[in-house]
């Protein structure tokens, strides 16, 4: 990994004394050392999985360690994030890790990037490093990472986790012959859409969870950087915390990979957002001629098909509703300025009556009086629904 | 009777089951049971087309079934089929409606911590 820089490397007595416990093992010994004081190991994201990662890399004696965040430290953080503690809140997050890193392993240099990782700067900020562990959580920067390796010939140690379940691997690892190994690409070519599972309603993960993962993908960078073991290479390893189930996923190139594959077509870093189907802001819905953000009926049909978490209001009347209803929630338009507690902020709501008229001014009042800002129109109501959706509801 | 393991992120569709236990002799016949009994979950495995979607993988044991004979792998009753969808991190913008994005876009998809 380091190219035989690592043979001029000196240790003082403390540093000996440090890491005693690596010399003594027979494989590791002072050349392992000698190796690790050399790497240089960039670590996206200093949370979940960023916080076991980093201490211990730093405690292993990384000799230079880079870390990329441009968050503060938050309480919620400190669910799972054990590298800060309540006297960092607030702090920048690369500031507070470097402090306690240092604090931990004062023989090791540490570099920050207190910025937003984004297709303008990677390659810029990935240029100097050997390996990259990436422990971040979102799709559009997962890729961003993958291909900013790829295209730099950089190895990338991959950890990821969702509630109960974390996996790790190691993309585009360089074998000795010079030869990659596959990457993110090759195993999943596309992030799922925006609005399908796995980018699924109910985030959250148990705390404990990223400790475990990110420390095995400590594991990985220090065994890429002293060439012990086999790494992760072409294989995923995936762990189910609760019933405690392990198992090793095997994957391979894919002809099909527009950077590594038989017929490439990327050639540098795209929009991240835009490759991930993040809509941009002149995407947004627009405001229908009522003034009102609006769907059409047809919209509100593909929203039930695709199970899509919404809250449906009908603000019509009570006899209205027996004549024909989309088994939305009853809440009469006279009524409805009394039944805010009922109306979600959380999540999509559709309003309708029977052409589109009341609930468009149900959604301006609401909007105006109580700063709603999740309210969509049925656009000509369940009249359109009638003759867009389903003929066998009564126009009436 | 082969077991598929449901990951996390898939089972709320599948009333909260991890496994799903069939007698189905290859992978197709299998997810087909499996989809019969749970129907919310084809739109999440399966594409418009048909095809399976690009970040959701199939493994009959270690392989990835597009390395055996795809859905017609054989499969027994000492088989496990496992379903391993992408996953990205303890925090889901994408699930949130599209105003709420656009307000959080900065906060949330540039975010790059856990």
């Amino acid at each position: 990994m380091n190219n035989g820089q690592f043979q001029n490397i000196q240790f003082s007595k403390e540093e000996l004394e440090r890491y005693s416990r690596h010399l003594i093992i027979p494989e590791f010994n002072i050349e392992g050392q000698r190796k690790l004081k050399a790497a240089r190991v960039l670590v996206i994201g200093s949370g979940g999985l960023g916080s076991p990662a980093l201490l211990y890399l730093a405690a292993a004696g990384v000799g230079n360690i880079g870390i990329v965040d441009f968050d503060k430290v938050d309480a919620s953080n400190l669910q799972r994030q054990v590298l800060f503690s309540m006297e960092d809140v607030g702090r920048p997050k690369v500031e507070a890790a470097k402090e306690r890193l240092l604090g931990l392993n004062p023989f090791i240099n540490i570099t920050t990037y207190d910025t937003h990782l984004n297709s303008h700067n990677a390659l810029d900020i990935f240029k100097d490093w050997d390996i990259v562990a990436d422990g971040t959580d979102n799709f559009p920067t997962r890729y961003l990472i993958n291909d900013a390796c790829v295209l730099l010939g950089k190895v990338n140690v991959y950890a990821s986790i969702f509630r109960f379940d974390g996996q790790v691997t190691v993309f585009n690892y360089k074998y000795p012959n010079g030869e990659f190994g596959p990457n993110y690409r090759d195993l999943y070519p596309e992030p799922p859409p925006p609005d399908l599972v796995p980018s699924c309603a109910e985030g959250g993960v148990l705390g404990v969870l990223p400790g475990i993962i990110g420390s095995l993908q400590a594991n990985e960078v220090i065994k890429i950087i002293t060439g012990l073991g086999e790494p992760l290479v072409g294989r995923m390893y995936s762990l189910d915390a609760l019933s405690f189930e392990t198992r090793i996923f095997k994957y391979r190139k894919n002809p099909g990979n527009p950077l590594t594959g038989s017929n490439p077509s990327l050639k540098g870093l795209i929009d991240y957002e835009q490759f991930c189907g993040i809509p941009k802001k002149e995407e947004e819905v627009k405001r229908g001629s009522q003034g009102v953000k609006e769907v059409t009926a047809r919209q509100l049909k593909e929203m039930m098909d695709r199970h899509e978490d919404f809250q449906l209001i009908d603000v019509r009347e009570k006899y209205e509703y027996e004549i024909a209803n989309l088994q939305g929630e009853l809440i009469p338009m006279n009524r409805i300025l009394d039944s805010i507690d009922k109306i979600s902020r959380n999540k999509k709501v559709v309003v309708h009556c029977r052409s589109g008229s009341r609930s468009a001014n149900v959604i301006k009042a609401l909007e105006q009086k109580y700063g709603f800002e999740n309210l969509y129109n049925l656009k000509g109501g369940i009249l359109a629904w009638a003759n867009e959706v389903d003929p066998s509801v009564p126009r009436y | 009777m082969a077991e598929i393991i449901i990951p996390t992120p898939l089972r709320k569709f599948t009333d909260n089951a991890n496994r799903f236990t069939t007698s189905a002799t290859n992978v197709g016949d299998a997810i087909s049971e499996l989809t019969a009994k749970y129907p919310g979950l084809k739109e999440h495995l399966y594409a418009g087309d048909g095809q399976l979607r690009s970040f959701i993988k199939i493994f009959v044991g270690e392989e990835d079934i597009k390395h055996l004979q795809d859905t017609k792998t054989r499969i027994d009753e000492k088989t496990v089929v496992s379903i391993v969808p992408a996953i990205a991190g303890g925090k889901s913008l994408p699930s949130l409606s599209a105003k709420e994005r656009e307000s959080k876009r900065y906060f949330e998809y540039q975010r790059n911590v856990l």
